[in-house]
């Protein structure tokens, strides 16, 4: 008995020292990024190409999502708002649900799982076919040259993204509760345009898909620059990316509202 | 002659487990080098040590003379921009047009107009008679051709070292003459120094100049082609002639035979 326990403690020790030293290592990578981020910004068309794969290529879920979420919202709110004769109020509602929480975080969630996995499968792929390898060798540093412009791809990508679910997403709303159920366009807008305010509501919306596009990114890249050069290691990779950036992104969408909205 | 590559008292490990044990190696300028052993015996450890990418636990790497293990990431990268690598399978970035695989290291390093740039491009690729297939994609190519590509690349900044890493893995015949005229012919054309990891013996016996011989993660034997073609050593000649049994015998140590046939103390 005392052997299991004890073999049952090493364990458990190896698992935390591992997670502390693969903290430690994603820590230094996501520094090096930054430290190593002059290319992305000296020779912006690497970067502009990968705003293209990350954000241009994402338009399409981000958008018939937007625009579905956005619809639901108008119908919840509306069959809520109609019970205290304040259905006018709807617009209001729906930009605020969507600029404070709904367009940066699923806008986030989508990324991450359509980019963000794309760009962890890529890195992977390029190590296990040794691409990383020869680029070192030729003297060229695959931070600077392969992650630095992905990361500010990603990162400059997700808060257009995130202003673009949301925009549609008022649309979506305003389509159903204005065109189908027949809510007064003028009520709609001019409550809205009342209620939301630019630096409460969407400069926070604006922070927080900026602080989930970083948590994101640096995610992906790393899981990728990490991930054992094996067709198990690129899979495993690709989902830890979608997992871990999920957790992420709530994780710390809880701490930036309590900040921002609660006043904590 | 001068050498170009020198390898004093070598000692290298992953973690505890010893990989490289006390190598002594030169490589002489303008010559084509081979490293021949059995697969996991150290011979692309060797060659990434050669390259900086690992440093060695103890002993020397020098390359031109530069004391590798030494170098901050600047100077390794300065010194590898005299150095090219062609690796196992090519490793063509995938998402570049085979132009853009050859131009890549000019493009990154010098500051040539783009029009010097396809003129020099286009002389590395009639180089390894790919000229035609400039316009086409790493996945479009056969494995030979990909190895070509590779090659051309490495020599996009015609450097004085190129590391071959195991050149003829998975080539059908006539790749592999191809591939191998090329590297000597190259090799002579551009006064490079070429050293090839492999364990292809036939086809590399025929354009080298010297041979080290490993196994086990140490230098067993040395020589010229001819002199390991005659060689009695019995490791060399097993592996050599490809003979089945040898000092390394064709069964995997383990139990014995009759016991795992469950015939419990019967014959083994």
């Amino acid at each position: 008995m005392p052997e299991r326990l004890v073999s049952g403690l090493r364990g458990i020790g190896h698992r935390v020292v591992d997670g502390i030293w693969r903290l430690g290592y994603a820590s230094r990578f996501f520094l090096l990024t930054l430290l190593r981020s002059t290319t992305a910004f000296r020779r912006f068309g690497l970067t502009v190409r990968e705003i293209y794969f990350t954000g241009v290529l994402s338009l399409i879920i981000i958008i018939v999502s937007g625009l579905f979420v956005g619809m639901v919202l108008g119908l919840q709110g509306y069959e809520t708002l109609q019970k205290y004769g304040s259905s006018e109020a709807v617009g209001t509602l729906v930009a605020l649900s969507l600029t404070r929480e709904l367009g940066p975080v699923v806008a986030a969630l989508l990324f991450a799982s359509r980019a963000g996995s794309a760009m962890t499968a890529e890195i992977g792929l390029m190590k296990a076919t040794e691409q990383i390898s020869a680029m070192e060798m030729m003297a060229v540093d695959p931070i600077a040259r392969v992650i630095g412009p992905r990361f500010w791809g990603g990162v400059i990508s997700m808060p257009l993204l995130a202003a673009m679910f949301s925009a549609v997403g008022v649309f979506g709303g305003y389509l159903i509760t204005v065109v189908v159920i027949g809510v007064d366009a003028g009520a709609f807008w001019s409550q809205m345009q009342s209620a939301v305010d630019f630096r409460q509501d969407i400069v926070n919306g604006v922070i927080k898909s900026v602080v989930f596009g970083i948590a994101v990114t640096a995610i992906a890249l790393f899981e990728g620059y990490d991930a054992p050069p094996t067709a198990e290691g690129v899979s495993g990779a690709t989902t830890r990316t979608v997992v871990t950036s999920s957790l992420a992104i709530l994780g710390l969408d809880f701490v930036l509202t309590a900040f921002m909205f609660t006043g904590i | 002659m001068e050498n170009l590559v020198e390898i004093k008292d070598v000692n290298f490990s992953y973690d505890v487990r010893p990989v490289l044990k006390r190598i002594n190696m030169t490589v002489p300028r303008g010559k084509v080098v081979c490293i021949m052993g059995l697969s996991g015996c150290g011979k692309t450890t060797l060659l990434r040590l050669i390259g900086g990418a690992l440093r060695p636990t103890s002993g020397e790497v020098r390359v031109a003379g530069t004391l590798m293990n030494d170098l901050d990431q600047d100077g390794l990268y300065e010194m590898r921009r005299k150095m090219g690598m062609l690796f196992q399978f090519g490793a063509l970035f995938t998402d570049l047009s085979v132009f853009d695989n050859v131009a890549f290291q000019m493009r990154e390093h010098t500051d040539l107009p783009e029009d010097m740039i396809h003129d020099l491009v286009m002389m590395k690729l009639n180089a390894v008679g790919l000229r035609g297939a400039q316009h086409m994609m790493p996945a479009e190519l056969s494995g030979g051709m990909a190895r070509r590509v590779a090659l051309a690349r490495v020599l996009a900044l015609d450097p004085m070292l190129i590391m071959y890493d195991e050149p003829f893995t998975g080539l059908d015949p006539i790749s592999m003459g191809v591939i191998s005229e090329l590297i000597r012919q190259l090799n002579a054309a551009l006064g490079a120094t070429s050293i090839i990891v492999t364990h292809d013996v036939q086809e590399t016996l025929k354009i080298v100049d010297y041979v080290y011989f490993m196994s086990d993660g140490a230098v067993v034997t040395a020589g010229t082609p001819d002199e390991i073609r005659n060689s009695t050593a019995p490791f060399v000649h097993q592996f050599v002639w490809g003979e089945m049994d040898g000092p390394l015998p064709f069964h995997y140590p383990g139990s014995a035979y009759a016991a795992d046939l469950g015939l419990g103390d019967a014959r083994a």
